[in-house]
């Protein structure tokens, strides 16, 4: 594939507002995750955004403002991505850019809310409750191509936990088809009683911070996350190399315990970036810290790499941010290779010792030519990523 | 560039599959909406076949019969799938249990996802080819089917996009009415490839008089308005008279303009 350069970046999660503020807390390991304190729930711990608390959207676009818009809205204007796209949008004109976004629930804290707030007598949703623009999938695709003020395509890829990982892809094929120049890509996702009461149904929330690979890891910590990066064939900056994506026509919940689907995802993606596994310095895994996922992805990483590429996943510092998941871990691959930073796994007491892959658990120093980010989601879906230094650095 | 569409199907009020639709969209025979319910998908498990919601045997219907028809087995090439509401029964369920404080079913909660509809596809199929899942409220159709040439173009590969909505139940529906259920299939191939039904060229265009060209058929306009997959009869009617026709789905405040040009005769499938 051609490179796509990552010509602006921005990422907001429980660890920190921005790219600076990300990395700093990767490279002090200081994890963002703390006891549930969202709503009236309190399972588990979560990775809460605690910005949003105070964020309010332009009164131009109020019809948009529910949790996840002002989480988007917070993370456009944060590291100067807004004013980056506004640069693009005079080189390329505002219709051929286009805004192609992964979340899995949207604003459906929104529909909760007006769920709750239905009159007994006629069950009907209350008349200010805008669904459109709120709680439906494509609010956030509308509400961050008005923000940014673009008229090119739009589009949500809601692919579970792998959505905004997929947009990459989605991207990707927009712009070699000639469909469009650029792309804003990314996504988010937020807290909500759907997600944090639908995994707690399935017995996957632990009841400490998550502790992917540990040996006695126990479930996900679920977070909210949103990122952006702006795509563009030519730039500086960190670039996607190469893509993979599968199904692993198997479970709806459950990964394919033989890790078919992942592997094929992985191996799609050295072939398409022409890369050989040995290119590959290190790989951030999904490693949500279920006891099945982890175990799937052992046996891919060892499969495709072999025993000695490090790996690690970052979820121990900022929950699982659902499908904003691949967005966040594409970003923290850039600040990998510009910081030359591998982040061990945080929270892990004693790896699995069934484990065969090089799972990091300290932070180590050292080049990051190329890392390989993986996301997995519900559905059976796989995403692989990988990125670098773009061409002529 | 143009891709070509291999196979067509449809699900709809009135519109039991192609075999049945095509004449009616030709205008052969008039369009009576008659009460048909949806054969139940035999390509899932019965255990699956009793999870699957109706937007999710919907999508299913419609990608087989497309498969069929271009003569590609079923999960056999990547796919597109993309609705506006989803599963909107599951969505309702769970937000009523949440309101409720009542425990949220694991099935249910897995079955909300946007995907749903492309996991059961792959696991019916056995499939490990790519697919992604569209969003984009009632610009859907155009959304997805510019996504979808996008990709047959830029991999050089065949593609199935499944693009398909059911009604919302109440109390949701009175915040975006939508008629059905209505699904389409189309399998797509790189322009290159012989036979198959017309050839289309697909791009986006800014626009400040955005609109869906209506169906031909006075008898459709209002259905095509009133589902988000809908808005693909204009191009349904296009395929089954065998005509040129350039038609424009709305994006938004932008138009996803279609060129189409019929196969040649020779090879243009009959049925």
């Amino acid at each position: 594939m051609q490179p796509l350069c990552l010509t602006a970046t921005t990422v907001v999660s429980a660890i920190g507002c921005g790219m600076t503020a990300t990395a700093a807390a990767l490279r002090s390991r200081r994890g963002g995750l703390r006891p549930c304190d969202f709503g009236d729930m309190t399972d588990g711990y979560i990775g809460r955004v605690d910005a949003l608390d105070t964020h309010r959207l332009p009164s131009t676009l109020r019809r948009f403002d529910c949790r996840n818009n002002c989480l988007a809205d917070l993370a456009l204007h944060t590291d100067g991505f807004a004013s980056a796209v506004a640069v693009a949008r005079h080189r390329y004109g505002a219709d051929r850019i286009a805004v192609i976004l992964g979340t899995s629930t949207s604003g459906i804290l929104s529909g909760e809310q007006a769920y709750q707030a239905r009159k007994p007598a006629t069950a009907q949703l209350p008349e200010d409750f805008d669904y459109t623009h709120t709680h439906d999938m494509f609010s956030l695709a509308d509400f961050v191509r008005s923000a940014l003020d673009l008229h090119g395509p739009a589009m949500v890829v809601s692919t579970a936990c792998a959505s905004s990982a997929r947009t990459f892809i989605d991207a990707y094929q927009m712009i070699a088809s000639g469909m469009c120049d650029a792309a804003v890509v990314g996504g988010a996702d937020s807290l909500c009683g759907m997600t944090l009461r639908g995994f707690a149904s399935l017995d996957l929330i632990s009841p400490v911070a998550c502790r992917p690979c540990d040996a006695e890891r126990d479930g996900i910590s679920i977070g909210e996350a949103a990122g952006f990066a702006l795509l563009e064939c030519d730039g500086n900056g960190p670039a996607l190399l190469g893509y993979g994506a599968s199904s692993d026509g198997h479970h709806m919940s459950a990964p394919h315990p033989g890790a078919v689907g992942a592997i094929a995802a992985m191996r799609a993606a050295l072939a398409t970036g022409g890369l050989s596994a040995d290119e590959i310095d290190y790989v951030n895994l999904h490693g949500t810290g279920t006891r099945a996922n982890d175990a799937m992805e052992d046996i891919a990483m060892v499969e495709v790499f072999g025993a000695a590429t490090p790996c690690s996943s970052t979820k121990g510092w900022t929950g699982h941010t659902l499908g904003a998941c691949g967005i966040l871990e594409a970003l923290v691959a850039c600040l990998c290779i510009e910081h030359r930073l591998m982040p061990g796994c945080l929270n892990v007491t004693a790896l699995d010792p069934d484990f065969r892959a090089r799972v990091l658990t300290d932070n180590e120093q050292g080049a990051v030519r190329r890392v390989m980010s993986n996301s997995f989601g519900f559905g059976g879906i796989n995403c692989s990523l990988i990125f670098g230094t773009s061409v002529g650095e | 560039m143009t891709v070509v569409v291999a196979g067509v199907s449809v699900w709809g009020p009135g519109l039991p599959g192609w075999a049945a639709a095509r004449s009616i969209l030709r205008g052969a025979e008039e369009y009576v909406v008659t009460d048909v319910s949806l054969p139940p998908p035999d390509l899932l498990s019965a255990n699956e076949r009793r999870r699957a919601g109706l937007a999710t045997r919907l999508a299913l219907f419609v990608a087989q019969q497309a498969s069929d028809m271009a003569g590609t087995r079923p999960g056999s090439i990547p796919s597109v799938f993309a609705t506006s509401n989803g599963d909107g029964a599951v969505v309702h369920t769970i937000l009523e249990a949440l309101a409720a404080h009542q425990p949220v079913s694991p099935t249910q909660f897995h079955n909300s996802v946007h995907n749903a509809a492309a996991g059961y596809w792959s696991i019916a199929t056995g499939s490990q080819q790519p697919t992604t899942c569209i969003a984009g409220h009632d610009s859907t159709a155009g959304a997805a089917l510019l996504k979808a040439v996008a990709e047959v173009q830029a991999e050089d590969r065949p593609l199935l996009l499944c693009v398909y909505d059911v009604p919302l139940p109440p109390p949701l529906d009175a915040k975006h009415p939508t008629d059905g259920p209505f699904g389409v299939g189309l399998l797509l191939v790189p322009g290159q490839a012989s036979g198959g039904i017309a050839r289309i060229a697909v791009r986006y265009a800014n626009s400040t008089s955005a609109a869906d060209v209506l169906p031909r058929l006075p008898a459709l306009q209002g259905l095509a308005g009133g589902n988000p997959a809908a808005r693909l009869l204009r191009l349904l009617e296009t395929l089954a008279r065998g005509v040129p026709d350039t038609l424009s789905l709305s994006l938004l405040d932008g138009r996803v303009e279609v060129r189409v040009e019929p196969c040649s005769p020779a090879v243009t499938f009959s049925n």
